[in-house]
């Protein structure tokens, strides 16, 4: 299966695909020779590409040495690695007991209402892409969300709207 | 040899060092029942069945390390009530359809569950939904039927190096998958079917194709022919209660009559046609010095493995179709020519211990005139549910022999059930052609025997030298084409079995419960077999085999010839290697 790497096209694009693929090499050489390098080497692939691409999986898989069918075992174990392309910004939703509590999946639905994706979904433009997470760890904040970087805190649903037109 | 002194059920016992509580205790023949454990093949200690208690703890046993002094309850309430409850667990999250499983009474979780004498399932909850995989033409997946015990993933990837299917996702949601979770017939899998033999429940089975072979034989415009592999005679008898390897040629023969065929061939007579051929591409190749080793081809799991894996390799195939599938294309051409039938009135079916069979005779490349050489395969284990809905009382049945003109076999044919049998075949008949000199000992011992590879360097009279490799098990496999590849190793012939054992061992063979595959050597008996009815062929040599030397005189001209090439030739592809 043939998948895009990139957005952009012509040259600049090529030389993204270069540089994005020399952190690639450069990550396999740093931790091939330790035992479990598979996964520093998946975030790494997470990081610069946003995502698993299957053609890197590929580069990966040769070059440990080790068969795609265990590969895709551990991408599809975590979380946080995900087989598909993500939108530009990221809103985890904490799904923890006291964020639970406090009507997170209220705040989910009307994310999914508003942006209309399903939870894991990414919106048509790219730009967002829906999760639910596990307790983010910032409890005093439920119901709590992050977007990128940035964690919003203490939310009503009534919030979604305005907090969507910031990005 | 270092031993330990431990207690199991009060008994003390003295046992070696580094020896499991589970073979410890099936040495004080203490039953411990056990579900994922399959020796060799898996050990991950999920499915909690075969827990013991050891002071206050309750442990797997299969993969417990017996240390000095352990004492070891097997059968106490705590134990008896968490073997249940695990075995209730699992039930509660599978597709009990018992009554029409293909597994239904040779199912090692329905064994467990009524020896721990389990009634009532008393957990009730969501349940895992998975479609069936019905896309390979070899292997049907019923993830429905799962366990999660691991053993396919073992026999798939630790002995077969495949690695086909593995473990993905987490929690509830785990499944035995293909990567990126594609149909199975996208994948990597070379159909060897070792994973079915593996499964203690239903989860895999073979793709069926008994309809199929029904509705032909219910045809009264079609010719129904079939022919029956090597490895099926010394196999068959055991869905009939027989014993492990027991020898049922004639019987075979008469059950396939019944059944309403209208002509039972032999395919040891394309495996002799095999070795007229094979054996003149590998004098060839020794005369030129290319595409050595000359690999065997008869092997279609195999040959997909290499397609895969060593696509630089395809030139050292060789070219010869696999001896079913040559023994289709004489029937579908000179047969049908002597017999006045058109070819696309015959339907060819073949009885193979093989899964990865079905798939080759899906092949393209392997058809002419727009007709496929072969156009049904079954296992042996179909072979055998065909014998029983018919009614057949086989263990009583008069035997019967093969029809002719391909039913006619050297003991050369009838050895490529076995590993290191291809290569015996081919070197009787390569000794005498080169040599001119009749072979006085036939037996080639040195290339038989259950060893993974056997290397070994035949001298043929004149000094000529043949290095040949029997390999057998694609883990195996995998390890000489890398040191082939790394310049290491060097052969002129190398003969190459998918399965442990060779055919005899093949993924359509009947299945036995894993107490049985560690207790019995299965391969060994099914090859005493074999070799036994080499032993009684008068012919023991593929070119001395009267119908071959009529076929080639009346037909094929010689071998390696124009005619041979296009009906007993082929060629294979490049595959990916995900």
């Amino acid at each position: 299966m043939e998948e895009q790497l990139t957005s952009g096209c012509g040259a600049t694009a090529e030389a993204d695909i270069d540089e994005k693929l020399e952190k690639i090499e450069a990550a396999i050489e740093q931790f091939r020779s330790i035992k479990g390098a598979l996964i520093p080497v998946l975030h790494e692939v997470q990081d610069v590409y946003g995502y698993l691409p299957e053609k890197i999986l590929q580069i990966v898989s040769r070059a440990l040495n080790l068969p795609m069918s265990e590969i895709y075992g551990v991408a599809s174990f975590y979380h946080f690695f995900s087989l598909t392309p993500k939108g530009d910004n990221i809103i985890r939703v904490c799904m923890g007991t006291a964020c639970y509590i406090k009507g997170a999946q209220a705040l989910l639905d009307r994310f999914s209402t508003e942006l209309k994706v399903p939870v894991q979904g990414t919106t048509e433009d790219n730009k967002f892409t829906l999760e639910a997470t596990r307790c983010l760890g910032a409890c005093g904040l439920a119901p709590v969300l992050t977007i990128g970087e940035k964690v919003h805190g203490r939310l009503v649903p009534n919030n979604v709207p305005k907090i969507l037109k910031e990005y | 040899m270092k031993t330990i002194n431990i207690t199991i059920d009060g008994i003390d016992t003295e046992i070696p060092k580094g020896m499991t509580v589970l073979e410890a205790a099936r040495g004080l023949d203490i039953q411990i029942p056990t579900l994922c454990y399959l020796q060799g093949v898996n050990h991950s200690t999920s499915c909690r069945v075969c827990v013991v208690e050891v002071g206050p703890r309750l442990i797997a046993s299969c993969t417990l390390i017996a240390e000095e002094g352990m004492q070891i309850r097997t059968n106490t309430k705590k134990v008896r009530d968490a073997r249940r409850t695990s075995v209730e667990l699992l039930l509660s999250d599978h597709e009990r359809e018992c009554l029409s499983c293909s597994r239904g009474g040779s199912c090692e979780l329905q064994s467990v569950s009524n020896d721990l004498n389990i009634r009532q399932v008393s957990y009730v909850g969501e349940k895992s939904s998975q479609e069936k995989d019905y896309t390979s033409p070899a292997i049907l997946r019923d993830a429905a039927k799962c366990i999660l015990c691991g053993r396919c993933v073992g026999a798939c990837g630790t002995l077969q190096t495949v690695h086909a299917i593995g473990f993905a996702g987490r929690g509830f949601d785990t499944v035995i998958s293909t990567a990126f979770g594609r149909p199975l017939a996208e994948s990597t899998c070379i159909n060897c079917g070792q994973c079915i033999m593996a499964c203690p429940v239903g989860a895999l089975s073979e793709h069926e194709n008994i309809g199929d072979v029904w509705n032909a034989i219910a045809n009264p415009a079609k010719t129904v022919v079939v022919q029956t592999a090597p490895a099926v005679r010394v196999a068959l008898g055991e869905e009939f209660g027989m014993p492990i390897g027991s020898r049922v040629t004639g019987k075979m023969v008469a059950a396939l009559r019944r059944l309403g065929f209208d002509k039972v061939f032999d395919t040891n007579f394309g495996a002799d046609l095999t070795i007229m051929e094979e054996g003149t591409e590998l004098l060839n190749r020794l005369g030129s010095g290319q595409n050595l080793p000359l690999m065997t081809s008869c092997c279609p799991g195999w040959v997909k493995f290499v397609e895969h894996n060593f696509p630089n390799m395809l030139d050292h195939l060789s070219t010869c179709k696999s001896p079913h599938e040559m023994e289709g294309a004489m029937v579908k051409s000179y047969f049908a020519k002597k017999e006045g039938i058109a070819p696309e009135d015959i339907v060819v079916v073949s009885i193979m211990p093989c899964t990865a069979k079905k798939f080759e005779s899906g092949r393209d490349e392997l058809s002419g005139g727009g007709l496929s050489d072969v156009d049904w395969v079954l296992t042996t284990r179909e072979l055998a549910a065909m014998i029983k809905e018919a009614g057949i009382d086989f263990a009583n049945l008069k035997d019967e022999a093969f029809d002719n003109p391909f039913g006619e076999a050297s003991g050369a044919g009838v050895i490529f059930g076995a590993t290191g049998g291809v290569a015996e075949a081919a070197l009787r008949t390569v000794f005498e052609l080169t040599s001119g000199q009749e072979l006085e000992t036939v037996e080639y011992t040195a290339v038989r025997g259950m060893e993974g590879i056997k290397e070994n360097v035949i001298e043929l009279p004149g000094g000529k030298e043949i290095r040949t490799a029997v390999v057998h098990g694609l883990g195996n496999a995998r390890k000489l084409m890398e040191a082939i590849e790394r310049g290491e190793k060097s052969y002129d012939f190398m003969e190459v079995m998918a399965c442990a054992g060779g055919c005899i061992t093949g993924g359509g063979q009947p299945i036995h419960d894993a107490r049985t595959v560690e207790t019995v050597n299965i391969k060994a008996e099914r090859a005493k077999g074999i070799y036994s009815e080499d032993e009684a062929q008068e012919i023991r040599k593929s070119h001395k085999n009267p119908q071959i030397q009529k076929l080639y005189a009346e037909f094929l001209g010689s071998p390696g010839g124009h005619k041979s090439h296009e009906l007993l030739h082929t060629h294979y592809l490049v595959r990916s290697r995900f």
